[in-house]
Formats: C-alpha cells, structure tokens, sequence
C-alpha cells in the first residue's frame, strides 16, 4: 500500500462543504472507503495521456442551443407540492442567518 | 497624509441580467415580481434527469457585449459547475465558466469629464445563471423563491485599473449605457439587472517605502449611488487602520463586506475568512459551445455605434457642449433620434434645445423616450428650421411641439392653424407701426426725446405694435421699423 488517497481532515472538510453531519465512526469510515475509490480510480494514471488532447465533454457534439421561446412553468402550487417544507407560495428552509450575498 | 501619498486601487466586478425572454438553461419566462415560484420548472428545481438547454439569445447577447467590450471571443467555450451549497441554489452548483470564459482580455472606455476618457481593461467576460431569491422573514424561518433562479447574468470582470471611487460610479453607467445602447439588457437598477462588486484597497507611499492596505470586497451593490459612496468609505476606512494601527496586507487577510444603505458604511461578513472551495468541474450536461467565424459575424451584424463614440461625435461634428452630447447619448433611441433630425436638416443646438428643454419633459411625463412622442426627426428638423429661420418664436415651438405629439400635420400647417406665424414681412408690419405711430403722438414724442422717459415710451410703442398682431410679430423686424421710424 502506498501513501493514503485521503486522510481524516480532508473527508471532515468535504463533509463541512457538503453541508454532511457525520459521526466519527463515519468519518473513519468513509476515510477507508473514500481512499479505496481513489486508489482505484489512481489506476488510470497508468495510461499515457501525453499525446491525448484534453476533453471538455464525452460527447462529440457542441452548440445545442434552443430559441428563446417560453415554455410552459410548473406554477406556483406544482413546484412546492415536493417540497419538505413550504407555505402558500414559498419554499420554508431553515432560518438563514448570513447573507453571503449572491454570486 | 496628502493625496499624493497613496494610491486608490480597485478592480470591479458586475453582474448584468440579459434582456432574453427566458431563463438561460429552460424555458421559463423571466417576469418581474411574478407570483413567488410561478416560473420554475424541472431544470430550475435541478430535478434528477433534468437537463439544461442553452439559450441561444444569451449567448448571442453575451458574445456582442464581449465584442463591445474589445474583447477577444473564444472560439471555444464550456460550462463548469461552481459547486455551492445554499437554499437559493437548488442544484448545489451554479453552471458558469471557468477556465475558459466568453470574452478576455478587452477594455472599456469611461469619460472621466471634458471629452477626456480612460481606458479600463476587462479581465474577462463570462455568462452564468442567476439563484433563486431569499427572504428573511421575521420568523424562525427563511421563504425561497426560484422565479429568479436561472436568469442569465453576464459577469464582467475589470483588472484593478480604476482609480477613484468616482470613476468607478462612471464606469457602472458607461457600462449600463453600452448594454443599453446594444439591446442585450433593461440593465434597469430597479429591478436589480446590474450588481456590483468593487474589490478595494491602498498603495500607501511612506518614509520611502511602499505598503498595500488589505483588499475588501464590497457584495452585492445594486445602486450607482451606493457604489460610489461605499468604495469612498472603504478607502477612508483602510487608510485610517493604516494609519492608527499600520494594517497591511497580509495572505489571507481579505476581507468582505456588506454596504448598510442607511447608516452608509461597510459592514464586515463574518465567517468568510476560510477561502470558498468551489470545486469547479465541466458540466458534463451541457456541451461546449464553438463560435466560428460565420456565426461571429452575424452577432457582430448587431453592434452599433457605442455611445461614448456618438457623444464624441455630437461634440465634434455638431459642436455641442459634451454635457448636452452626454444628456443625448443616454439612451440609443434618443440619440439616435437627434442625429436623423440633425442629419433631414435641423441645425444641431436648435434640436438639441427642443429634444432636452421640450422632449425630454414630455417624455418624461408620458413616462415614454422622447423618439416615442410621435414626432418623426424630419418634422422635428422642420421645426427647428423654421425657429431658425425666425418664422416662429421659441415659445411658440414649445406650443408646436406638443401639438405635434398628437397630430401628423407639419408643424407650418399648425403654426399657421394656431397664427403662431410670426409675421417677418416688412411692409405688413411697416403699416401696423404707422398706425400705432399715429395713434399714439405723445409716446412718439417722449421716445424721440431722448430722455428718461424716452425707454418707457419706446416699451410702451412695441407692446402696442405686438398686441396689434397678436404677438405674431417678429420682435427683431418690428424693431427695426420702429427704430427707423423713430429716427425720422
């Protein structure tokens, strides 16, 4: 066995970014996982990629672009009949402290 | 500390919403304050097996501001995903465009005041999606509302050559009059179609060496005003902290902040010292878009002349003031407008007076464009040639004018309707002051004498003659008859 693919703090920081509340058995537990899947993975640094150009998209197509034309929306009671939580007309999430601020 | 010790630097970032009937991705019609999630669909909601089909419009829209903006166009673009977690944001990504951006490396051209203009690279110019709308209620609760999620927004981005928090309110309205003037955006600060953010901070020059004050992000400005004043607390703000507690640059010390519209001050964001991990990838649902030179040349078929060009132009082949220039390039229509009067064969200052005095009031009370009052250039120019030509007076175009609006007559046939002709024919008018030269002996005589009474009576003598003919005299030749008269 080589070096580890991934160590605890980084599968803490994905959780963190992913928005993941894991337990430490989790953690120790996707660690083991998660570096398996990558050492597998690893295994197609074997090909020689040098004479390859880099690949944007697996299809050999581009430009699929449709007209600017309104389709017909779900509407209002359609588009949160799935949501977990909601009232007449929005989605309800949990309180949002921080505004980050867009984009 | 003198001005000349430091250095404002700032870099802005702006986000304008494109004028598409769509969403970029979907079908969904873009309203303004629609019901709240009444335009949303399978894509907006990032639904599994959805998928996103670009909007030809946007792209088109993207790729002639691109070019406007000098520009390079990329003969090959893609879409990656900014993975990004945050109620608004359904899919927990943003499609945008990373490494390979519409538009690099162009300029923008800002006046900074008397004709005088500064050029201001671009970085690059890129297209993304917009996210839903958060509210935050007064509750233990925050409401969603993805009408506005996936609204094509074009992300301009400058390099750091903005100097002053002033030219970085100028550069906002050049940019908002470009996109105007190009048709691909309202850009309509109301309805939050430009956001701003300015990136700030200080080249500080002290005892022979040079400091840089940390770099502050200022999100989310949506007003020109707000812009303005928020880069100029910034820049007090930083050179205070220099100056009382030496605050410099340091890795990792960028900061962001909110504006506070009220208080009107920068208000720091906590939690943002940990650098975002976006962890952009190729979207893998959509596939690369390539611009070839065809395509290229029919987007650039609709480019106009920009308005910084025109304004430059009223003031050297019309000889008007550059404010009076600027106040017609405002918008396309207007100053495009102008220029067909000018050119069917009105003299340009006369069009210029009746379009800002006249015109833009009307238009403004009519809540249209001044090209929008019905009154086409050539009878606009007809007018301003028979003002010129003195056959009307200037308050009498006024009345004209507004007649125009709602008529398709010329504005002679009105003036004549309304006897608002002023009469120029030296004997019509040579037998209306002899009758009021006889008429009237004493204030003859008082005018003759020379004398202080000699101004009244002239006064008396013209206001005699100009009621006679209903003020349809022209004062200059009835002047001219009676000084004559006068002095036999």
């Amino acid at each position: 066995m080589g070096q580890k693919k991934i160590d605890i703090k980084q599968v803490r920081q994905v959780a963190k970014l992913s928005r993941l509340d894991l337990s430490e058995a989790e953690i120790s537990q996707f660690t083991g996982q998660l570096g398996a899947i990558l050492e597998y993975v690893e295994k197609l640094n074997q090909l020689d990629t040098s004479k390859v150009e880099p690949l944007a998209h697996c299809l050999p197509i581009n430009n699929c672009l449709r007209k600017d034309e309104v389709k017909q929306s779900l509407g209002t009671e359609k588009t949160l009949a799935n949501a977990p939580d909601k009232d007449e007309q929005f989605f309800i999430v949990p309180k949002i402290l921080e505004e980050p601020g867009g984009f | 500390m003198t001005n000349s010790d430091y250095k404002i630097i700032v870099g802005l970032e702006i986000h304008v919403q494109m004028a598409t009937r769509t969403k970029m991705f979907c079908g969904c019609e873009l309203v303004f304050a629609a019901e709240p999630n009444s335009r949303v669909c399978p894509v907006c909601l990032g639904l599994p097996g959805a998928l996103p089909v670009m909007n030809r419009q946007a792209v088109e829209f993207a790729i002639l501001t691109a070019t406007a903006l000098n520009c390079k166009v990329a003969e090959f673009t893609k879409w990656d995903r900014k993975s990004y977690y945050y109620p608004d944001l359904p899919k927990n990504y943003q499609i945008s465009q990373y490494d390979l951006p519409i538009g690099s490396n162009g300029y923008i051209e800002i006046p900074v005041g008397d004709g005088v203009t500064k050029k201001i690279r671009i970085c690059r110019v890129h297209l993304e999606e917009d996210a839903g709308k958060n509210i935050h209620t007064a509750g233990s609760f925050s409401q969603v509302d993805l009408n506005r999620a996936g609204t094509p927004l074009l992300e301009i981005v400058t390099e750091p050559d903005i100097n002053s928090a002033e030219e970085v309110r100028l550069l906002a309205m050049e940019l908002q009059r470009i996109v105007r003037f190009l048709g691909v955006s309202e850009a309509d600060m109301q309805k939050g179609h430009m956001r701003f953010e300015p990136n700030v901070n200080l080249h500080i020059k002290k005892d022979g060496s040079k400091h840089e004050t940390p770099i502050a992000e200022i999100k989310n400005l949506n007003s020109f005003k707000a812009l303005e004043k928020s880069v100029g607390f910034e820049v007090r703000s930083q050179l205070d902290n220099f100056i009382e507690r030496g605050e410099v640059m340091q890795s990792g010390n960028k900061k962001t902040f909110g504006w506070d519209d009220v208080k009107e001050v920068t208000v720091l964001q906590r939690g943002k010292e940990e650098a975002h991990d976006y962890r952009y990838f190729p979207d893998p649902d959509l596939v690369p878009v390539v611009v070839d030179e065809k395509w290229l040349g029919e987007i650039k078929g609709g480019l106009c002349e920009l308005p910084l060009k025109m304004q430059g132009r009223f003031v050297s082949q019309y000889g008007l003031s550059d404010y009076d220039a600027s106040v017609l390039t405002t918008d396309r229509a207007t100053s495009e407008y102008f220029d067909s009067a000018v050119k069917a064969g009105g003299d340009a200052k006369r069009v210029c007076n009746l379009i800002t005095q006249t015109g833009l009031k009307t238009a403004n009370e009519k809540g249209c464009g001044v090209a929008q009052l019905g009154i086409e250039p050539k009878r606009l120019a007809e007018l301003a040639k028979m003002t010129d030509a003195s056959q009307i007076s200037a308050t009498a175009a006024v009345t004209i004018f507004v007649k125009m609006m709602e008529s398709k007559e010329q504005p002679g046939e009105i003036a004549e309707k309304l006897n608002l002709l002023q009469k120029s024919d030296a004997g019509e008018l040579e037998k209306i002051v002899d009758e009021v030269i006889t008429a009237n002996p004493q204030a003859v005589e008082d005018a003759k004498s020379g004398d202080k009474k000699s101004k009244k009576a002239h006064g008396f003598l013209m206001g005699q003659i100009m009621q006679k003919t209903k003020g349809t005299a022209n004062p200059q030749v009835v002047a001219k008859i009676l000084g004559t008269k006068l002095k036999a």
